[in-house]
């Protein structure tokens, strides 16, 4: 038995004070670490899925919603853009590379994603297995979803329309999968890309001739339609289809659709042609100057800035997350009172237990460190069942919420600010400590043996 | 038996006071080892005070006190823990045991701070002498009054003192368990050679001690 025994000994001794007291430290340090592995990862990952792309161009509305839809997947795009757009960019000496996205359906709830091959290299991208996609619905999916859905090579798929995963499916356009990637730890691990061309195939469109010409379609200027779908427009909202907008009022039977089909295919030259958003690589710095302005003055067009429009999400996220990190430390400065309450209160107590070691032979000093150890143990035992319940919640979180799992939030993984927090807590329990400790420098000690009797 | 020897307790002149009045003062005496000594004097005679100045837990205003040879008063106050820790084993009127603990846990923290290891050997065959085999998990506040007294003899002894001094020990006893206390803290003195100091106003003790001492109340000046 020795004196840190003796610290276990009287904490176990009052269990419940005990209990209570690592109860509130390890709720506010759980809190801390929540938000500590919440929003390292969220801006991990924003910085990640937003990597070598410096401006995407897409349909006027939201800039935010415009980011988070082109680059992050996870809202619906802002409409379309004219395919046009797309030479008019690359045409512009600042402009390093143009990728072009089309968006509108699903499989699984997995994105299917119209670009280039640029677009999986700008991520990284190494295929695992199989070819790069060559022709009009060959598709490579990410490790996620070939994970996910256990698809193979050579399988074939029937994309859904909507990005909710629950519209109605295109049967006629199966796609076949020519490529697994390997994982990436950006948003390319849940997609499945596939050539522009298969998205406007898939509704319909053909794509232009590779010569580029455009055949006139005035009866399709503006390109709304009217030939509506029996589209479920919920879950995701409304999403428009890359290759042409829908209006609101789907109220035509899915059928309907097929043969309105010819209707769509009298498209083919391209010059009606859509995509929903394009991400721009600039060439050089001038064009951060200039591009923007150019693009938010055309009628149709707007430009956001990944990096402006995560900065100020960031900022408001952070808003909220700075009152629960206030929160927490609150809560964490509360438990440390309490540990002082419990501690002073307890030594009260047991001040005639402090005389009779000393009787024994224990130095001042060594009764000091026993007592801080008591509050050091207390803070310590909360701190590691804070960091584990923290990490319990968010891995919880992420099994429960598909959101959360998408984002790449994971519980499988220590940041240094969490041993940060660990360290506060402790120190936070031997500060507590400190002054009821520092008693057994002053105690009399034949008086108190007399006076506790 | 107790045999003249060497002195390990040695008080000369000794008294203290506080705030001016004189609360102790003690005749000179010297305690030899395995010696048994009963100090006797009616309650305010200073009895405690004196148990505290032998210990080391209060310098006396004057005179001297010697344990083992050395002059408790002039040494530092980590010699002065280090000589009691090595030296003396205690044994109070409320037992004092550590509530937290077990009766083996109470006897393994005292040997753990007199002599810096347990011999868990040591503390069985002590906890069995003192007939507290049975009770060795139980924790002070489940023992009863002589269960409690026993284990606090034996925490005085675990860590084999050569000195064991015992304030008021049977003050709150009837008569068998006055008796029962003394023998048994003068058989467990006896089975370790440790030198035996007895402060208490209570009589019934006196027939048992082949040496008495007693300490007068000290006189308040006019």
């Amino acid at each position: 038995m020795t004196l840190a025994g003796l610290s276990l000994a009287y904490l176990k001794d009052r269990a419940l004070n005990t209990a209570l007291n690592i109860l509130l430290l390890t709720l506010s340090v759980a809190t801390l670490v929540i938000l500590v592995l919440f929003s390292s990862q969220l801006a991990e990952r924003f910085e990640r899925d937003a990597q070598g792309i410096d401006l995407v161009v897409g349909a006027k509305g939201s800039p935010l919603q415009l980011i988070l839809s082109s680059i992050y997947q996870v809202d619906v795009p802002t409409g379309n853009i004219p395919l046009a757009t797309v030479d008019l960019l690359r045409a512009d000496p600042t402009v390093a590379e143009v990728i072009p996205l089309a968006l509108g359906d699903s499989f699984r709830g997995y994105r299917i994603v119209g670009t280039e091959p640029a677009y999986v290299e700008n991520f990284g991208g190494v295929l695992a297995q199989g070819q790069m996609f060559a022709a009009d619905y060959q598709a490579v999916i990410g490790a996620q979803v070939a994970r996910e859905t256990g698809a193979g090579l050579g399988q074939k798929f029937v994309g859904s329309h909507g990005l909710s995963g629950d519209g109605h499916d295109h049967e006629e356009t199966p796609y076949e999968v020519v490529g697994i990637l390997a994982p990436t730890g950006t948003v390319l691990d849940r997609l499945i890309v596939t050539p522009v061309g298969s998205i406007w195939a898939a509704h319909g469109f053909a794509p232009p001739p590779a010569e580029g010409a455009a055949e006139d379609h005035d009866d399709h200027a503006g390109h709304d339609h009217d030939h509506d779908h029996d589209h479920d427009h919920d879950g995701d909202g409304h999403q428009d289809h890359a290759a042409h907008d829908h209006e609101d009022g789907h109220e035509d039977a899915h059928d309907e659709h097929a043969e309105a089909e010819p209707e769509h295919a009298a498209h083919a030259g391209g010059g009606d042609l859509e995509v929903t958003a394009l991400l721009i690589k600039y060439r050089s710095s001038m064009a951060a100057v200039r591009l923007p302005n150019f693009i938010n003055k055309q009628t149709e067009l707007q430009a956001a800035a990944p990096a402006v429009e995560m900065t100020r999400l960031l900022s408001l996220l952070g808003v909220g997350i700075d009152a629960v990190r206030a929160f927490a430390i609150l809560l964490m400065a509360t438990s440390g009172l309490s540990i002082f309450v419990a501690l002073y209160s307890a030594l009260r107590q047991r001040e005639g237990d402090m005389a009779m070691l000393r009787v024994m032979g224990a130095r001042p000093g060594a009764i000091f460190g026993h007592i801080v150890l008591e509050g050091v143990l207390l803070a310590a035992a909360g701190a590691l069942l804070g960091v584990a319940v923290g990490h319990a919640v968010v891995a919880a979180s992420a099994a429960s919420f598909p959101q959360l799992r998408d984002m790449g939030l994971t519980a499988a993984r220590f940041e240094t600010a969490e041993l940060v927090i660990v360290m506060a807590a402790i120190g936070m329990g031997a500060l507590a400590a400190l002054i009821p400790a520092l008693k057994v420098f002053r105690v009399d000690i034949a008086k108190t043996l007399a006076d506790t009797r | 038996m107790t045999t003249p020897a060497e002195p390990l307790i040695e008080v000369r002149n000794l008294r203290h006071e506080i705030d001016g009045r004189c609360v102790m003062a003690a005749p000179a005496f010297a305690a030899a080892k395995g010696e048994h000594t009963l100090l006797l004097g009616p309650s305010g005679s200073g009895k405690t005070t004196l148990i505290n100045v032998i210990t080391g837990l209060i310098t006396p205003t004057s005179g001297e006190v010697r344990i083992a040879g050395q002059l408790m008063s002039a040494l530092p106050a980590a010699q002065r823990d280090q000589l009691r820790r090595r030296t003396i084993g205690v044994v109070f009127q409320t037992l004092r045991l550590i509530g937290a603990l077990s009766v083996r846990q109470n006897l393994a923290l005292a040997q753990r701070l007199a002599l810096g290891q347990n011999d868990s050997t040591a503390i069985e065959a002590l906890i069995a002498q003192v007939g507290l085999t049975h009770r060795a998990d139980a924790r002070p506040r489940e023992l009863s009054q002589g269960e409690g007294q026993r284990a606090a003899i034996a925490r005085a002894l675990c860590a084999r003192p050569a000195i064991v001094v015992a304030d008021e020990p049977t003050s709150a006893l009837d008569d068998a368990n006055a008796i029962a206390m003394s023998d048994l803290l003068l058989a467990t003195a006896e089975a370790t050679g440790a030198t035996l100091l007895i402060a208490t106003h209570d009589n019934r003790l006196r027939a048992r001690f082949d040496r008495t001492m007693t300490l007068a109340a000290p006189q308040v000046a006019a």
